[in-house]
Protein backbone atom coordinates (compact mmCIF):
# COMPACT_ATOMS: atom_id res chain seq x y z
CA UNK A 1 0.00 0.00 0.00
CA UNK A 2 1.65 3.44 -0.89
CA UNK A 3 2.06 5.73 1.43
CA UNK A 4 0.28 9.06 1.50
CA UNK A 5 1.30 11.79 3.74
CA UNK A 6 -1.00 13.63 5.93
CA UNK A 7 -1.59 16.55 4.90
CA UNK A 8 -2.70 19.54 7.62
CA UNK A 9 -5.28 22.01 6.32
CA UNK A 10 -6.64 25.36 7.72
CA UNK A 11 -9.66 27.47 7.25
CA UNK A 12 -7.83 30.59 7.66
CA UNK A 13 -5.40 32.46 5.33
CA UNK A 14 -3.07 35.22 5.56
CA UNK A 15 -3.89 38.38 3.86
CA UNK A 16 -1.98 39.47 0.72
CA UNK A 17 -0.38 42.54 1.14
CA UNK A 18 2.02 44.12 -1.69
CA UNK A 19 3.99 46.74 -1.13
CA UNK A 20 5.69 49.49 -2.85
CA UNK A 21 5.47 50.39 -6.30
CA UNK A 22 6.19 49.31 -10.43
CA UNK A 23 9.07 47.00 -10.61
CA UNK A 24 10.17 47.01 -6.33
CA UNK A 25 7.00 45.86 -5.50
CA UNK A 26 6.69 43.39 -3.21
CA UNK A 27 4.40 40.98 -2.06
CA UNK A 28 3.55 39.38 1.49
CA UNK A 29 1.77 36.99 2.96
CA UNK A 30 -0.95 34.95 1.26
CA UNK A 31 -0.02 31.32 2.79
CA UNK A 32 -2.80 29.09 4.13
CA UNK A 33 -0.44 26.34 6.04
CA UNK A 34 2.43 27.20 8.78
CA UNK A 35 5.60 28.48 8.25
CA UNK A 36 7.60 27.00 5.19
CA UNK A 37 4.96 23.80 5.16
CA UNK A 38 4.72 23.84 1.67
CA UNK A 39 4.09 19.75 1.63
CA UNK A 40 0.61 21.36 3.08
CA UNK A 41 -0.58 23.78 1.08
CA UNK A 42 0.09 27.27 -0.58
CA UNK A 43 2.90 29.43 0.10
CA UNK A 44 2.66 32.14 -2.54
CA UNK A 45 5.35 34.76 -1.49
CA UNK A 46 8.73 34.07 0.18
CA UNK A 47 9.49 35.94 3.32
CA UNK A 48 11.92 39.55 2.66
CA UNK A 49 14.65 40.73 4.67
CA UNK A 50 14.48 44.56 4.64
CA UNK A 51 17.54 45.77 5.18
CA UNK A 52 17.50 49.22 8.22
CA UNK A 53 19.32 52.30 7.79
CA UNK A 54 18.66 54.80 9.81
CA UNK A 55 18.22 59.04 8.78
CA UNK A 56 21.14 60.52 11.12
CA UNK A 57 24.25 58.07 11.86
CA UNK A 58 23.74 55.95 14.53
CA UNK A 59 25.39 56.59 17.53
CA UNK A 60 24.62 52.74 19.43
CA UNK A 61 25.59 49.99 16.25
CA UNK A 62 28.66 48.45 17.81
CA UNK A 63 31.69 49.11 15.30
CA UNK A 64 30.83 45.07 13.51
CA UNK A 65 27.43 46.36 12.65
CA UNK A 66 28.31 49.41 11.64
CA UNK A 67 31.82 49.52 9.97
CA UNK A 68 29.89 47.29 6.48
CA UNK A 69 28.25 50.87 6.49
CA UNK A 70 30.77 52.97 7.32
CA UNK A 71 31.44 55.17 3.52
CA UNK A 72 27.52 55.50 3.66
CA UNK A 73 26.26 56.44 7.19
CA UNK A 74 26.37 60.02 6.99
CA UNK A 75 24.22 59.66 3.91
CA UNK A 76 20.65 58.12 4.26
CA UNK A 77 20.84 58.42 0.30
CA UNK A 78 23.89 56.65 -0.22
CA UNK A 79 22.88 54.08 2.48
CA UNK A 80 19.63 53.26 0.96
CA UNK A 81 21.56 52.84 -2.66
CA UNK A 82 23.59 50.93 -1.12
CA UNK A 83 21.70 48.26 0.23
CA UNK A 84 19.88 48.00 -3.18
CA UNK A 85 22.90 48.27 -5.67
CA UNK A 86 25.63 46.68 -3.69
CA UNK A 87 23.66 43.79 -1.25
CA UNK A 88 20.63 43.47 -3.36
CA UNK A 89 18.17 44.22 -1.40
CA UNK A 90 14.84 43.92 -1.54
CA UNK A 91 13.25 46.42 0.68
CA UNK A 92 14.53 48.90 2.74
CA UNK A 93 13.50 49.87 6.45
CA UNK A 94 14.37 53.35 7.09
CA UNK A 95 14.48 54.34 10.58
CA UNK A 96 13.59 58.38 11.84
CA UNK A 97 16.37 57.50 14.69
CA UNK A 98 17.48 60.88 14.76
CA UNK A 99 14.01 62.68 15.61
CA UNK A 100 14.11 61.01 18.95
CA UNK A 101 13.60 63.57 21.77
CA UNK A 102 17.06 62.32 23.40
CA UNK A 103 19.08 62.05 20.08
CA UNK A 104 19.07 64.92 17.44
CA UNK A 105 15.66 65.30 18.14
CA UNK A 106 15.17 66.00 14.31
CA UNK A 107 12.39 67.91 12.80
CA UNK A 108 8.70 65.98 11.76
CA UNK A 109 9.97 68.54 8.44
CA UNK A 110 14.08 67.19 8.25
CA UNK A 111 12.11 63.87 8.69
CA UNK A 112 9.98 64.42 5.88
CA UNK A 113 12.37 65.90 3.70
CA UNK A 114 14.92 62.31 4.67
CA UNK A 115 12.38 60.36 3.50
CA UNK A 116 11.26 62.01 0.06
CA UNK A 117 15.29 62.29 -0.72
CA UNK A 118 15.46 58.30 -0.08
CA UNK A 119 12.48 57.56 -2.23
CA UNK A 120 13.91 59.57 -4.80
CA UNK A 121 17.03 58.08 -4.69
CA UNK A 122 15.43 53.66 -4.47
CA UNK A 123 12.82 51.76 -6.63
CA UNK A 124 12.65 49.08 -3.54
CA UNK A 125 9.57 49.50 -1.14
CA UNK A 126 10.70 51.39 1.49
CA UNK A 127 9.64 51.14 5.53
CA UNK A 128 9.22 54.02 7.26
CA UNK A 129 9.64 53.94 11.42
CA UNK A 130 9.31 56.51 13.71
CA UNK A 131 12.17 56.51 16.48
CA UNK A 132 9.66 54.63 18.89
CA UNK A 133 8.66 57.49 21.12
CA UNK A 134 5.16 57.42 20.93
CA UNK A 135 4.28 61.19 21.39
CA UNK A 136 7.09 61.96 18.66
CA UNK A 137 6.13 59.35 16.49
CA UNK A 138 2.43 60.63 15.68
CA UNK A 139 4.10 63.44 14.11
CA UNK A 140 6.86 62.92 12.86
CA UNK A 141 4.84 60.03 11.26
CA UNK A 142 2.46 62.07 9.77
CA UNK A 143 5.21 64.21 7.88
CA UNK A 144 6.34 61.34 6.51
CA UNK A 145 3.11 59.54 5.46
CA UNK A 146 2.80 62.83 3.13
CA UNK A 147 6.20 62.99 2.01
CA UNK A 148 6.02 59.58 1.33
CA UNK A 149 2.03 59.62 -0.62
CA UNK A 150 1.24 57.04 -3.25
CA UNK A 151 4.56 55.31 -2.75
CA UNK A 152 2.53 52.50 -1.06
CA UNK A 153 5.00 52.14 2.24
CA UNK A 154 5.01 50.65 5.46
CA UNK A 155 4.21 53.20 7.99
CA UNK A 156 5.01 52.55 11.89
CA UNK A 157 5.05 51.69 14.63
CA UNK A 158 1.75 52.33 15.30
CA UNK A 159 1.06 51.97 19.26
CA UNK A 160 -1.90 51.85 21.79
CA UNK A 161 -0.90 55.30 22.69
CA UNK A 162 -0.95 56.90 19.35
CA UNK A 163 -2.38 54.75 16.50
CA UNK A 164 -5.25 56.76 15.47
CA UNK A 165 -2.92 59.38 14.70
CA UNK A 166 -0.51 57.41 12.41
CA UNK A 167 -3.40 54.98 11.02
CA UNK A 168 -5.16 58.09 10.02
CA UNK A 169 -2.17 59.32 8.19
CA UNK A 170 -1.27 55.82 6.57
CA UNK A 171 -4.95 55.74 5.14
CA UNK A 172 -5.19 59.13 3.90
CA UNK A 173 -1.56 58.74 1.92
CA UNK A 174 -1.97 54.84 0.72
CA UNK A 175 0.63 53.17 2.85
CA UNK A 176 0.33 50.02 4.86
CA UNK A 177 0.91 50.10 8.96
CA UNK A 178 2.66 48.21 11.11
CA UNK A 179 0.46 47.74 14.22
CA UNK A 180 2.82 47.16 17.25
CA UNK A 181 1.66 45.53 20.59
CA UNK A 182 4.26 44.44 23.94
CA UNK A 183 4.06 41.38 23.92
CA UNK A 184 0.40 40.41 24.54
CA UNK A 185 -1.51 38.00 21.86
CA UNK A 186 -4.52 39.48 23.37
CA UNK A 187 -3.78 43.42 23.13
CA UNK A 188 -2.33 42.59 19.53
CA UNK A 189 -5.46 41.51 18.25
CA UNK A 190 -7.16 44.84 20.28
CA UNK A 191 -4.87 46.99 18.48
CA UNK A 192 -5.54 45.20 15.11
CA UNK A 193 -9.73 45.48 16.01
CA UNK A 194 -9.26 49.20 17.56
CA UNK A 195 -7.35 50.20 13.58
CA UNK A 196 -9.94 48.33 12.05
CA UNK A 197 -12.83 50.28 13.89
CA UNK A 198 -11.38 53.39 12.40
CA UNK A 199 -11.70 52.18 8.94
CA UNK A 200 -8.55 51.22 7.94
CA UNK A 201 -8.82 48.21 6.15
CA UNK A 202 -7.32 45.22 8.51
CA UNK A 203 -5.77 43.70 5.08
CA UNK A 204 -3.03 47.00 5.18
CA UNK A 205 -2.18 46.10 9.13
CA UNK A 206 1.09 44.24 8.89
CA UNK A 207 1.60 43.19 13.02
CA UNK A 208 4.86 43.59 14.97
CA UNK A 209 3.79 41.60 18.16
CA UNK A 210 7.66 43.12 19.51
CA UNK A 211 10.58 41.33 19.22
CA UNK A 212 13.61 40.44 21.65
CA UNK A 213 17.11 38.59 20.54
CA UNK A 214 18.26 35.41 21.67
CA UNK A 215 18.78 34.80 25.01
CA UNK A 216 16.58 38.08 25.95
CA UNK A 217 13.22 36.68 25.60
CA UNK A 218 13.72 35.70 22.34
CA UNK A 219 10.60 32.46 23.51
CA UNK A 220 8.33 35.03 24.39
CA UNK A 221 8.07 36.31 20.77
CA UNK A 222 8.45 33.17 19.41
CA UNK A 223 5.05 31.71 21.28
CA UNK A 224 3.12 35.14 20.49
CA UNK A 225 3.84 34.83 16.86
CA UNK A 226 3.13 31.32 16.95
CA UNK A 227 0.11 31.73 18.38
CA UNK A 228 -0.95 34.50 16.76
CA UNK A 229 -0.17 32.31 13.42
CA UNK A 230 -2.36 29.10 14.98
CA UNK A 231 -5.16 31.84 15.84
CA UNK A 232 -4.91 32.83 11.98
CA UNK A 233 -5.00 29.68 10.45
CA UNK A 234 -6.85 27.19 12.40
CA UNK A 235 -9.35 29.28 14.26
CA UNK A 236 -9.93 31.46 11.24
CA UNK A 237 -9.31 34.85 13.31
CA UNK A 238 -10.05 37.15 10.93
CA UNK A 239 -8.52 40.01 12.96
CA UNK A 240 -4.91 38.16 13.37
CA UNK A 241 -4.49 36.98 9.53
CA UNK A 242 -1.83 39.70 8.68
CA UNK A 243 1.57 39.12 7.97
CA UNK A 244 4.02 39.37 10.98
CA UNK A 245 6.98 41.59 11.19
CA UNK A 246 10.07 40.61 13.31
CA UNK A 247 12.25 44.02 13.74
CA UNK A 248 15.06 42.53 14.69
CA UNK A 249 18.22 44.02 14.31
CA UNK A 250 17.17 46.66 17.06
CA UNK A 251 17.46 44.17 19.65
CA UNK A 252 20.43 41.81 18.96
CA UNK A 253 22.81 44.70 18.20
CA UNK A 254 22.21 45.94 21.77
CA UNK A 255 23.02 43.12 23.53
CA UNK A 256 26.20 41.95 25.06
CA UNK A 257 26.91 38.96 22.80
CA UNK A 258 27.14 40.75 20.04
CA UNK A 259 29.20 43.58 21.21
CA UNK A 260 31.83 41.81 24.00
CA UNK A 261 35.26 41.13 22.40
CA UNK A 262 37.07 37.71 22.79
CA UNK A 263 39.55 39.00 24.66
CA UNK A 264 36.95 40.18 27.52
CA UNK A 265 35.21 36.89 26.98
CA UNK A 266 37.24 33.95 25.60
CA UNK A 267 34.76 31.38 26.05
CA UNK A 268 32.36 32.68 23.46
CA UNK A 269 35.17 32.79 20.55
CA UNK A 270 35.65 34.88 17.64
CA UNK A 271 33.15 38.02 18.08
CA UNK A 272 32.89 38.74 14.44
CA UNK A 273 31.39 35.07 13.47
CA UNK A 274 29.36 35.31 17.23
CA UNK A 275 27.37 38.69 16.37
CA UNK A 276 26.44 37.85 12.43
CA UNK A 277 25.42 34.52 13.94
CA UNK A 278 23.55 36.05 16.77
CA UNK A 279 21.31 38.00 14.49
CA UNK A 280 20.95 35.51 12.27
CA UNK A 281 19.67 32.61 14.58
CA UNK A 282 17.27 35.21 16.08
CA UNK A 283 15.81 36.12 12.47
CA UNK A 284 15.50 32.40 11.32
CA UNK A 285 13.93 31.12 14.90
CA UNK A 286 11.10 34.05 14.12
CA UNK A 287 10.55 32.98 10.48
CA UNK A 288 9.47 29.72 12.15
CA UNK A 289 7.66 31.21 14.37
CA UNK A 290 5.25 32.92 11.41
CA UNK A 291 7.30 36.15 10.64
CA UNK A 292 7.67 37.03 6.71
CA UNK A 293 9.08 40.62 6.96
CA UNK A 294 12.14 40.97 9.02
CA UNK A 295 14.04 44.10 9.49
CA UNK A 296 17.70 43.45 9.76
CA UNK A 297 21.15 45.50 9.99
CA UNK A 298 24.32 42.77 8.81
CA UNK A 299 25.07 42.79 5.11
CA UNK A 300 25.90 39.07 6.36
CA UNK A 301 23.43 37.23 8.98
CA UNK A 302 20.82 39.17 6.10
CA UNK A 303 22.69 37.29 3.70
CA UNK A 304 22.64 34.17 5.64
CA UNK A 305 18.59 34.06 6.27
CA UNK A 306 18.12 34.94 2.47
CA UNK A 307 20.15 31.25 1.51
CA UNK A 308 17.39 29.85 4.59
CA UNK A 309 14.59 31.33 3.15
CA UNK A 310 15.65 30.23 -0.02
CA UNK A 311 16.74 26.62 1.11
CA UNK A 312 13.27 26.27 2.85
CA UNK A 313 10.73 27.60 -0.20
CA UNK B 1 -22.12 28.09 16.92
CA UNK B 2 -24.63 28.67 14.29
CA UNK B 3 -27.81 30.64 15.22
CA UNK B 4 -30.69 30.77 12.63
CA UNK B 5 -32.16 33.63 13.01
CA UNK B 6 -35.97 32.91 14.54
CA UNK B 7 -37.56 36.55 13.69
CA UNK B 8 -39.47 35.71 10.27
CA UNK B 9 -42.31 33.59 11.75
CA UNK B 10 -45.77 33.73 10.82
CA UNK B 11 -47.03 34.15 14.73
CA UNK B 12 -45.38 38.26 14.22
CA UNK B 13 -47.84 40.28 13.58
CA UNK B 14 -46.11 42.56 11.19
CA UNK B 15 -44.42 39.52 9.71
CA UNK B 16 -47.65 37.34 8.62
CA UNK B 17 -48.97 40.92 7.25
CA UNK B 18 -45.93 41.12 5.25
CA UNK B 19 -45.90 37.67 4.10
CA UNK B 20 -49.94 38.01 3.13
CA UNK B 21 -49.74 41.05 1.55
CA UNK B 22 -46.11 40.01 -0.25
CA UNK B 23 -45.06 42.98 1.18
CA UNK B 24 -40.86 42.84 0.22
CA UNK B 25 -39.08 45.09 2.80
CA UNK B 26 -40.23 44.08 6.26
CA UNK B 27 -39.30 40.85 5.57
CA UNK B 28 -35.90 41.70 3.73
CA UNK B 29 -35.40 44.38 6.71
CA UNK B 30 -35.58 41.67 9.36
CA UNK B 31 -33.65 39.57 7.73
CA UNK B 32 -30.92 42.06 7.33
CA UNK B 33 -31.00 42.78 10.89
CA UNK B 34 -30.70 39.24 11.81
CA UNK B 35 -27.22 39.00 9.61
CA UNK B 36 -26.04 42.03 10.73
CA UNK B 37 -26.35 40.75 14.34
CA UNK B 38 -24.45 37.52 13.46
CA UNK B 39 -27.37 34.78 11.91
CA UNK B 40 -25.68 32.64 9.57
CA UNK B 41 -28.83 31.39 8.35
CA UNK B 42 -32.45 32.30 8.19
CA UNK B 43 -35.83 30.72 9.62
CA UNK B 44 -38.58 31.30 6.89
CA UNK B 45 -41.71 30.01 8.85
CA UNK B 46 -44.87 30.38 7.26
CA UNK B 47 -47.03 27.80 9.55
CA UNK B 48 -49.16 25.08 8.16
CA UNK B 49 -49.95 27.40 5.37
CA UNK B 50 -52.66 25.09 3.90
CA UNK B 51 -53.57 27.34 1.16
CA UNK B 52 -51.03 28.42 -1.09
CA UNK B 53 -48.25 27.16 0.76
CA UNK B 54 -45.84 26.50 -2.31
CA UNK B 55 -46.03 30.12 -3.48
CA UNK B 56 -45.62 31.58 0.28
CA UNK B 57 -42.31 29.55 0.72
CA UNK B 58 -40.90 30.21 -3.00
CA UNK B 59 -41.47 34.18 -2.15
CA UNK B 60 -40.52 34.09 1.43
CA UNK B 61 -36.73 32.26 -0.14
CA UNK B 62 -36.59 34.40 -3.16
CA UNK B 63 -37.24 37.54 -0.76
CA UNK B 64 -34.52 37.04 2.05
CA UNK B 65 -32.09 36.00 -0.78
CA UNK B 66 -32.31 38.68 -2.44
CA UNK B 67 -31.40 40.87 0.70
CA UNK B 68 -28.71 38.70 2.88
CA UNK B 69 -26.39 35.85 1.47
CA UNK B 70 -27.44 33.52 3.45
CA UNK B 71 -29.08 29.92 3.13
CA UNK B 72 -32.41 29.61 4.45
CA UNK B 73 -34.27 27.25 7.14
CA UNK B 74 -37.41 25.83 5.72
CA UNK B 75 -40.13 25.83 8.16
CA UNK B 76 -43.27 24.27 7.76
CA UNK B 77 -45.31 21.52 8.32
CA UNK B 78 -46.41 21.34 4.04
CA UNK B 79 -44.54 19.26 2.32
CA UNK B 80 -45.19 20.78 -0.80
CA UNK B 81 -44.50 24.19 0.28
CA UNK B 82 -40.40 22.91 1.37
CA UNK B 83 -40.29 20.69 -2.16
CA UNK B 84 -41.58 23.81 -4.12
CA UNK B 85 -39.09 26.41 -1.54
CA UNK B 86 -36.14 23.80 -2.32
CA UNK B 87 -36.46 24.40 -6.12
CA UNK B 88 -35.92 28.37 -5.98
CA UNK B 89 -32.92 28.03 -2.92
CA UNK B 90 -30.10 29.65 -4.02
CA UNK B 91 -27.23 27.18 -2.82
CA UNK B 92 -24.66 29.41 -3.41
CA UNK B 93 -24.95 31.10 0.34
CA UNK B 94 -24.92 28.00 1.50
CA UNK B 95 -27.41 24.69 1.75
CA UNK B 96 -31.05 25.20 3.11
CA UNK B 97 -32.25 23.37 6.22
CA UNK B 98 -35.36 20.93 6.16
CA UNK B 99 -37.43 22.02 9.36
CA UNK B 100 -38.16 18.96 10.20
CA UNK B 101 -38.96 15.50 9.99
CA UNK B 102 -39.72 13.45 13.31
CA UNK B 103 -40.70 10.24 14.35
CA UNK B 104 -44.59 11.11 13.20
CA UNK B 105 -44.86 9.32 10.17
CA UNK B 106 -46.51 12.21 8.43
CA UNK B 107 -43.00 13.28 8.86
CA UNK B 108 -40.79 10.73 7.34
CA UNK B 109 -41.24 12.07 3.38
CA UNK B 110 -39.58 15.30 4.26
CA UNK B 111 -36.54 13.09 4.40
CA UNK B 112 -37.23 12.52 0.78
CA UNK B 113 -37.22 15.96 -0.14
CA UNK B 114 -33.61 16.21 1.82
CA UNK B 115 -32.20 13.33 -0.34
CA UNK B 116 -33.61 14.86 -3.95
CA UNK B 117 -32.51 18.13 -3.12
CA UNK B 118 -29.57 17.38 -1.21
CA UNK B 119 -30.86 19.60 1.58
CA UNK B 120 -29.79 19.05 5.37
CA UNK B 121 -32.69 18.59 7.87
CA UNK B 122 -33.64 18.85 11.24
CA UNK B 123 -35.25 15.29 13.36
CA UNK B 124 -37.48 15.99 15.58
CA UNK B 125 -36.99 13.85 18.84
CA UNK B 126 -40.56 13.10 19.34
CA UNK B 127 -42.98 10.65 17.75
CA UNK B 128 -46.52 10.47 17.37
CA UNK B 129 -47.67 9.34 21.30
CA UNK B 130 -46.27 12.70 22.94
CA UNK B 131 -43.89 14.18 24.61
CA UNK B 132 -40.31 12.19 25.15
CA UNK B 133 -40.05 11.40 28.91
CA UNK B 134 -36.62 12.10 29.20
CA UNK B 135 -33.19 12.36 27.52
CA UNK B 136 -32.72 8.04 26.83
CA UNK B 137 -36.47 8.29 24.86
CA UNK B 138 -35.48 11.16 23.06
CA UNK B 139 -31.93 9.35 21.87
CA UNK B 140 -33.86 6.68 20.93
CA UNK B 141 -36.26 8.54 19.00
CA UNK B 142 -32.62 10.02 17.39
CA UNK B 143 -31.53 6.40 16.59
CA UNK B 144 -34.72 5.93 15.07
CA UNK B 145 -34.43 9.02 12.62
CA UNK B 146 -31.21 8.16 11.78
CA UNK B 147 -31.56 4.95 10.98
CA UNK B 148 -34.41 6.10 8.59
CA UNK B 149 -32.37 8.92 7.18
CA UNK B 150 -29.82 6.58 5.93
CA UNK B 151 -32.62 4.43 4.69
CA UNK B 152 -33.74 7.20 3.06
CA UNK B 153 -30.32 8.52 1.30
CA UNK B 154 -29.80 11.35 3.55
CA UNK B 155 -25.90 11.53 5.26
CA UNK B 156 -26.54 11.41 8.90
CA UNK B 157 -23.91 14.87 8.72
CA UNK B 158 -26.63 16.63 7.21
CA UNK B 159 -29.24 14.99 9.99
CA UNK B 160 -29.47 18.23 12.92
CA UNK B 161 -31.59 16.26 16.18
CA UNK B 162 -33.65 18.45 17.66
CA UNK B 163 -34.55 17.43 21.39
CA UNK B 164 -37.51 19.25 21.71
CA UNK B 165 -37.24 22.10 24.11
CA UNK B 166 -40.20 22.55 26.36
CA UNK B 167 -41.42 25.47 28.40
CA UNK B 168 -39.94 25.96 31.56
CA UNK B 169 -43.41 27.61 33.11
CA UNK B 170 -44.83 24.31 32.40
CA UNK B 171 -42.15 21.60 31.95
CA UNK B 172 -39.36 22.35 34.45
CA UNK B 173 -37.78 18.68 35.38
CA UNK B 174 -37.55 18.75 30.59
CA UNK B 175 -35.01 21.49 30.92
CA UNK B 176 -31.98 19.45 32.17
CA UNK B 177 -33.41 16.37 29.95
CA UNK B 178 -33.01 18.67 26.69
CA UNK B 179 -29.27 19.89 27.59
CA UNK B 180 -29.01 15.68 28.68
CA UNK B 181 -30.01 14.61 25.43
CA UNK B 182 -27.98 17.24 23.29
CA UNK B 183 -24.93 15.52 24.73
CA UNK B 184 -26.58 11.66 24.15
CA UNK B 185 -27.09 12.91 20.30
CA UNK B 186 -23.48 13.67 19.99
CA UNK B 187 -22.52 9.98 21.38
CA UNK B 188 -25.06 8.05 18.65
CA UNK B 189 -22.35 8.27 15.84
CA UNK B 190 -18.49 9.23 15.57
CA UNK B 191 -18.59 12.07 13.98
CA UNK B 192 -20.77 13.21 16.63
CA UNK B 193 -23.86 14.39 15.36
CA UNK B 194 -25.23 17.55 14.83
CA UNK B 195 -27.70 18.95 17.11
CA UNK B 196 -30.44 22.28 16.78
CA UNK B 197 -32.81 23.46 19.19
CA UNK B 198 -35.60 25.84 19.17
CA UNK B 199 -34.15 27.81 22.10
CA UNK B 200 -36.63 30.33 22.54
CA UNK B 201 -39.79 27.99 23.29
CA UNK B 202 -38.06 27.53 27.21
CA UNK B 203 -39.16 31.02 28.04
CA UNK B 204 -42.39 30.98 26.16
CA UNK B 205 -45.14 31.95 28.85
CA UNK B 206 -42.39 33.45 30.91
CA UNK B 207 -42.64 37.40 32.32
CA UNK B 208 -41.41 39.18 29.14
CA UNK B 209 -38.19 40.53 31.14
CA UNK B 210 -37.48 36.92 31.82
CA UNK B 211 -37.30 36.09 28.54
CA UNK B 212 -33.93 36.81 27.07
CA UNK B 213 -32.28 35.70 30.62
CA UNK B 214 -34.17 32.17 30.60
CA UNK B 215 -32.58 31.59 26.76
CA UNK B 216 -29.06 33.13 27.22
CA UNK B 217 -28.09 31.09 30.62
CA UNK B 218 -29.89 27.66 28.91
CA UNK B 219 -27.78 28.68 25.41
CA UNK B 220 -24.64 28.93 27.43
CA UNK B 221 -25.39 25.03 28.91
CA UNK B 222 -26.01 23.82 25.66
CA UNK B 223 -23.11 25.38 23.89
CA UNK B 224 -20.92 24.05 26.38
CA UNK B 225 -22.64 20.42 25.79
CA UNK B 226 -21.71 20.81 22.17
CA UNK B 227 -24.89 22.54 20.70
CA UNK B 228 -24.08 22.99 16.79
CA UNK B 229 -27.35 25.07 16.11
CA UNK B 230 -29.95 27.13 17.34
CA UNK B 231 -32.86 29.01 16.07
CA UNK B 232 -32.86 31.99 18.51
CA UNK B 233 -33.26 35.85 17.84
CA UNK B 234 -29.28 36.51 17.21
CA UNK B 235 -29.65 39.94 18.81
CA UNK B 236 -30.12 38.50 22.41
CA UNK B 237 -28.03 35.48 21.70
CA UNK B 238 -24.99 36.92 20.44
CA UNK B 239 -23.29 38.11 23.32
CA UNK B 240 -23.25 34.60 25.02
CA UNK B 241 -22.09 32.81 21.67
CA UNK B 242 -19.02 35.39 21.54
CA UNK B 243 -18.32 34.89 25.24
CA UNK B 244 -18.77 31.39 25.38
CA UNK B 245 -16.83 31.01 22.45
CA UNK B 246 -14.06 32.99 24.27
CA UNK B 247 -14.77 31.11 27.45
CA UNK B 248 -13.85 27.67 25.31
CA UNK B 249 -10.85 28.58 23.55
CA UNK B 250 -12.55 28.67 20.31
CA UNK B 251 -11.70 32.53 19.76
CA UNK B 252 -8.85 34.54 20.98
CA UNK B 253 -9.71 36.79 23.69
CA UNK B 254 -9.52 40.50 23.52
CA UNK B 255 -11.28 43.91 24.97
CA UNK B 256 -13.22 44.37 21.87
CA UNK B 257 -14.05 40.95 21.71
CA UNK B 258 -18.45 41.58 21.53
CA UNK B 259 -17.98 44.40 18.80
CA UNK B 260 -16.18 41.58 15.75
Amino acid sequence: MPFTPTKETYSGKIYTVAVGKDSGMITLGGENVLPFHTFDGLLPNRPVVAYEIQDSPPDDWPDEVLSPYADVVNSPVLWAKYCQDTLMAQAIALRLAGTHPDRANRSPEDAAQTVKDVLSSVDIPVIILGSNHAEKDASVLVAAAEAAKDRNCIIGKAQEANYKTIAAAAMANNHKLIAMSELDINLSKQLNILISQMGFEKERIIIDPMCSALGYGLEYTYSVMERIRLAALAQNDLTMQQPILGDVGIYVWKVKETQASETDVPQWGNLKERSVAWEAVTAVSLLLAGAELLIMRHPKSSDAVRKVIEELT
Amino acid sequence: MLVIGEKLSIIAKRVREAMMKRDKSPIQDIAISQWKAGAGMIDANIGPAEDGGEALMQWMITTIQEAVPLPVCLDTTNYRAIDAGLTVHNNQWGRPLINSTSNDPERFPMLELAAKYHSQIIGLTVGKGGLPADAEERAAIAAEIMARAAESGVPLEDLYLDPLVLQIATSQDHALKVVKAVRMFQELNDPPMKTVVGLSNISNGCPKHVRPIMNNYLLSLLIYEGLTAAIADPHEVSQTVKTIDVILGNTLYAHSYLEM
